[in-house]
């Protein structure tokens, strides 16, 4: 159980690093993109400025 | 010219479409970074230690690396289109923020620069006090080897696998590593020591660059998204994004009241080396 819980544990460090907050900010600019797609609304735009956002909030919280 | 001129041009000269290209560099500059570090590791064991354990512990971790492609290359590429961009643009923009992050950082002094020499001079040290195991394989020289080559190429490995199953062009994403490798090898092999004098940071922030501009047209395109211009949105996109960073960049550096004498100062570190730290 514990080897389980290890390489789980090593696939979240690869995948997800030191900054979970990023990688949530992520999933909800794509889930965000895909709402107005779906109502056909042009949702191109949502990411550019999610992406910088969430690299200055993640380099801002790295400064603290 | 027109979008559609310009990739003319460019299948004509190279053969290869501006996608394409922009995959071929990102791997290519990915795994050259990645590949100095793990030369770093194998120089320290090989030449304190056992070079043919050294070397097999490469060997293997080189046939781990190439079966973790090949096996799930194909699982990837018979996924859905929609959903591979969708899940292959979220994990890139993930790596490409992680890298961002950690260059934008080191730039400005917040995080020690890679020092391959210094990282030679810990790893060798480490090797040498381990005791003596030569007898046959050395265990140690081989392990650490493996160990090195395979977490290094792992995170390159997996850039190779999503951005050639993307395009569908996993063979050329694993032609720009090899050729990376190759190219790494020479230069460790010329140079017999660390490859100090390779600007890590500068190739990892344009790493990240790459990543989290693909990543980004590709997460959209996934969600349902349409860029305006389609493919040639990469070309505003790429520059966008590399101009947003440095700003940051700069921005980070000019709160810490770095002047550009000091920022001078870390680009001279970089291209020498010198570890630098808050």
């Amino acid at each position: 159980m514990s080897r389980v819980r290890g390489a789980l544990f090593g696939v979240w460090e690869f995948v997800v690093g030191d900054d979970w907050l990023s990688a949530l900010g992520v999933v909800l600019a794509l889930a965000c993109t895909a709402l107005l797609a779906d109502v056909a609304i042009p949702a191109w735009w949502v990411m550019p400025p999610a992406i910088v956002g969430l690299l200055a909030l993640s380099v801002g919280r790295a400064m603290r | 010219m027109l979008y559609a001129e310009y990739e003319l041009s460019m299948v004509a000269a190279t053969g290869m479409s501006a996608t394409e290209i922009g995959l071929a560099l990102s791997v290519f500059l990915a795994c050259a970074v990645e590949a100095v570090e793990a030369l770093t590791i194998v120089l320290a064991v090989g030449t304190t230690r056992s070079w043919s354990s050294a070397m097999s512990g490469v060997g293997a971790a080189v046939v781990t690396l190439a079966v973790i492609v090949a096996a799930l290359g194909p699982a990837l590429t018979s996924l859905p289109i929609g959903l591979l961009r969708v899940v292959v643009g979220g994990l890139l923009l993930v790596f490409g923020l992680q890298w961002l992050r950690k260059a934008i950082l080191r730039s400005a002094g917040l995080k020690a620069l890679h020092d391959e020499r210094e990282i030679f001079e810990e790893e060798a040290a480490a090797a040498r006090a381990a005791g003596d195991g030569r007898s046959g394989v050395d265990g140690y020289a081989f392990t650490v080897s493996f160990k090195g080559v395979l977490l290094e190429g792992l995170e390159v490995a997996f850039i190779v696998l999503t951005f050639g199953a993307n395009q569908h062009r996993i063979a050329l994403a694993s032609a720009a590593a090899a050729v990376a490798v190759l190219l790494v090898i020479a230069a460790g092999v010329a140079a017999k020591a660390p490859l100090a004098r390779v600007p890590e940071n500068t190739m990892k922030f344009a790493v990240g660059v790459m990543l989290s501009s693909f990543g980004m047209f590709w997460g959209a395109e996934g969600a349902g998204a349409s860029w305006p211009g389609g493919d040639a949105a990469l070309l505003a996109i790429i520059p966008g994004m590399l101009l947003a960073a440095n700003a940051i960049a700069w921005t980070v550096r000019r709160t810490l009241g770095l002047s550009e004498a000091a920022r001078a100062a870390t680009v001279a570190a970089e291209d020498g080396k010198a570890t630098v730290r808050a």
